[in-house]
């Protein structure tokens, strides 16, 4: 099958690769671009661990076809800190114990990076709606939700 | 009071223990929240190939034929793997302690006996192409009766599900179709109680579902060896059981693991790296091999299912007099970690109770189901569910508030333990009383009392008593006793002989085995050639160590099919489980 070249904006870099038509964005970030953020947990949209912001929006890179990203600007969590500074919510995550075996904590991350984009303030309610659709199986959901709170209130917390 | 052994170990500790009442970020934790933690998975590789088997659709049956030669053409597959292929087809985890017999095949050759045994792996350039040509195999299977009960599949005329023990229980010691433990009299223990109470548990699998499905990616290296990424929860576990399937030896193998996606004990089973190493030597590109979800979920192996049966005797006082425990662990198709779950299992029965009589007989059982490995406590945590709710209801029998109940009948120091060693720095009693009180339970003036320093370790609780013999000499099953009893295993001791050792028996110093590394080459037998890897069973030739007294008859209950006779020198790798076996560092 011919292969399509794409491009588009990755963590800020202007990149550009050829994919299959039914690539999706999982694939074509890990195996085609080497951006390994992004896991692959089950491939159907049900765990999260795939989550990346599309313009600024939260979505599951295994569930969006690679053709659709043209032009746009993917941001993942390997381009989360400015050079060594970390974010505020990869701080929080530090301080607050809010990774276990870590498989989650990319989707995490990018999910709350996306509701403190829009919503600087959540409430508790709305941090768990946000990360609502990731699954953490080593259960640690509770620091996870304090991490995110305390990260809204850190000086900061708005940078995308 | 907790015992400080700062003997042990005291060449390796640093005593500047200031840690305590601080937090102290994990080393890992900065890789994991700027997502460079790398996973198996993360790893690039130019000219990587993708693995996928090929899986019986059916629970249990012959394999006729298998035609590749579609798949094989199909486009982007380089390698077609069959049984035949696997340099040491049989396999049992536990075999790198010496615990077991190899049972389990790679790939399947003339049998199938689960749904979703792997018969055919297939690689090929792209996972896409890979999955493409999996629907090109061609197998010709003829079902067989499957059997997916625990105790059903013991039953004379069972469908065998493994030939490897065509009883369908593992064989304990060789021969014993359980493990067992018996201490004092449960008969009469239970003819003296007031109550006698017995109920059954069922535990279901459960899948540990990780994030990160189980996965490898295997690779040349430039000097001949090959690494493997891999998610192992035992990095030399796996590193070990590839080596031996492989047939390699295991420095030509460089494991990289340490990062784990989710284990809960669903990541020891060395599910792909044999395959993917294997595959790795005979087409020499990279290759990886990872479960998709659905296969993590079905085929992945969960925590095997239990069925549990408690009966106990009750004095109206609320003593527990006597308590039999029947188990029977579902390990599926294969042995896989289930074997050492029955033994962790009796370890833990009666519970942290002190009780005069107690038998346990745990059977582990071949059904056609997926086979089931480790998980958080396996053996231990589903037999502790059904302690603890048969507790509630003996103590509801002897109406009686539930936690006294088990005040009363807790551990002191001092007290004998059915496995022969005295209870130590015993504490139900204390964490019942905190329990209690942080619940705003009433406990009564008696009951706060109660300490597990006072009342334990004196007269017969310190004893071990007499354990009384069925009539063919042996600590058989009190229910299968026929006639009087007519003899006893004397008080104080904890073996009978050395032909018929009891289980709990460790090296006859109670000291450790000296750890020693499996050396495959010299006594690796030589592998049969597939697919006649099942060859008849040899005629029955009683082990010249095993001699019977006249009119005893074989451990009970005879097996399905006699034993084979015992090598030589029978080397239980079973001695080594320290916290079973009494090998534990003193």
């Amino acid at each position: 099958m011919a292969k399509l070249p794409i491009q588009f904006r990755l963590n800020g870099s202007d990149r550009a690769t050829f994919v299959d038509p039914a690539s999706n964005l999982l694939d074509t970030l890990r195996r085609g671009l080497g951006d390994f953020g992004p896991k692959y947990g089950c491939g159907q949209g049900t765990c999260g661990v795939c989550t990346v912001l599309v313009d600024g929006e939260p979505q599951l890179a295994c569930l969006t076809l690679a053709v659709s990203c043209e032009g746009r600007q993917i941001e993942t969590t390997s381009g989360m800190a400015d050079g060594p500074n970390l974010h505020p919510l990869q701080d929080a995550f530090m301080d607050h114990f809010a990774a276990q075996c870590g498989f989650c904590t990319p989707g995490m991350l990018t999910a709350a990076r996306a509701l403190l984009a829009k919503n600087p303030q959540p409430s508790r309610e709305e941090v768990v709606e946000a990360i609502s659709g990731n699954i953490c199986r080593c259960t640690g959901y509770e620091p996870i939700i304090a991490a995110i709170l305390a990260a809204a209130n850190a000086p900061g917390a708005r940078r995308a | 009071m907790l015992e400080l052994r700062k003997d042990l170990f005291a060449d390796e500790r640093d005593d500047n223990l200031n840690v305590i009442g601080k937090g102290v970020q994990r080393q890992d934790m900065p890789g994991h929240v700027t997502a460079r933690t790398r996973f198996f998975d993360d790893h690039a590789f130019d000219g990587m190939l993708h693995l996928k088997v090929v899986r019986s659709p059916h629970h249990h049956a012959r394999i006729r034929s298998i035609d590749t030669s579609a798949a094989e053409r199909a486009p982007g597959v380089k390698r077609v793997l069959r049984g035949a292929d696997v340099p040491v087809n049989k396999n049992t985890l536990l075999s790198l302690i010496n615990f077991g017999k190899d049972d389990e095949p790679s790939l399947a050759v003339s049998k199938v006996s689960y749904k979703g045994e792997p018969v055919i792996a297939i690689l090929a350039d792209s996972e896409a192409q890979a999955l493409a040509a999996r629907k090109l195999v061609r197998i010709d299977y003829d079902p067989l009766p499957a059997v997916f009960d625990v105790e059903e599949t013991l039953k004379p005329g069972a469908p065998v599900v493994n030939e490897t023990y065509p009883g369908n229980y593992f064989e304990y010691h060789e021969r014993f179709d359980h493990q067992k433990l018996r201490f004092g009299d449960v008969e009469r223990g239970f003819a003296s109680a007031d109550i006698v109470m017995e109920h059954r548990y069922q535990m279901s699998p459960i899948e540990h579902a990780p994030t990160e499905t189980n996965g490898s990616i295997a690779a040349p290296e430039q000097n001949g060896r090959y690494v493997v990424h891999s998610c192992a929860q035992g990095l030399f576990f796996a590193l070990g059981t590839t080596a031996k399937i492989v047939d390699v030896e295991s420095n030509q193998l460089h494991f990289i693991g340490g990062t784990v996606g989710g284990g809960f004990g669903g990541k020891v089973d060395s599910l792909t790296e044999p395959l993917a190493v294997l595959g790795a030597m005979l087409t020499g590109r990279p290759v990886r091999f990872v479960l998709d979800r659905e296969e993590e979920m079905l085929y992945g192996s969960p925590r095997g299912a239990e069925r549990i049966y408690i009966k106990d005797g009750l004095m109206r006082d609320g003593r527990i007099v006597a308590r039999h425990i029947r188990s029977y662990f579902d390990a599926g198709a294969y042995t896989r970690l289930s074997s050492y779950a029955a033994i962790k299992c009796t370890a833990h029965v009666p519970g942290p109770y002190w009780i005069p009589n107690v038998a346990s007989d745990i059977y582990v059982s071949y059904t056609n189901r997926c086979p089931s490995t480790a998980m958080r406590g396996f053996g231990v945590t589903a037999v502790d569910f059904a302690l603890e709710v048969q507790m509630d209801r003996l103590a509801e029998a002897a109406s009686m508030d539930p936690m006294e109940f088990r005040i009363l009948n807790a551990y002191r120091d001092g007290d004998m333990k059915p496995h022969r060693r005295a209870a130590k720095n015993t504490a139900l009693v204390e964490c019942v009383q905190v329990a209690a009180e942080k619940a705003n339970w009433p406990l009564s003036e008696q009951a706060k009392r109660a300490s597990s320093l006072i009342g334990g370790g004196a007269g017969e609780r310190a004893q071990i008593p007499a354990t009384q013999l069925d009539a063919r000499g042996q600590i058989g099953r009190p229910d299968t006793r026929s006639g009087p009893v007519t003899q006893v295993l004397p008080a104080g001791t904890s073996r009978i002989a050395p032909s018929k050792q009891p289980v709990m028996e460790g090296a006859r110093d109670g000291r450790a085995t000296p750890t020693q590394v499996p050396r495959y080459e010299p006594q690796r037998p030589t592998a049969p050639p597939p697919p006649a890897y099942q060859p008849a069973p040899p005629p029955y030739q009683p082990a010249s160590s095993y001699s019977p007294a006249p009119g005893h008859q074989p451990a009970s209950p005879p097996p399905a099919s006699p034993p084979p006779a015992a090598p030589a020198q029978t080397q239980h790798g079973a001695v080594r489980f320290s916290s079973v076996f009494g090998t534990r560092r003193r």
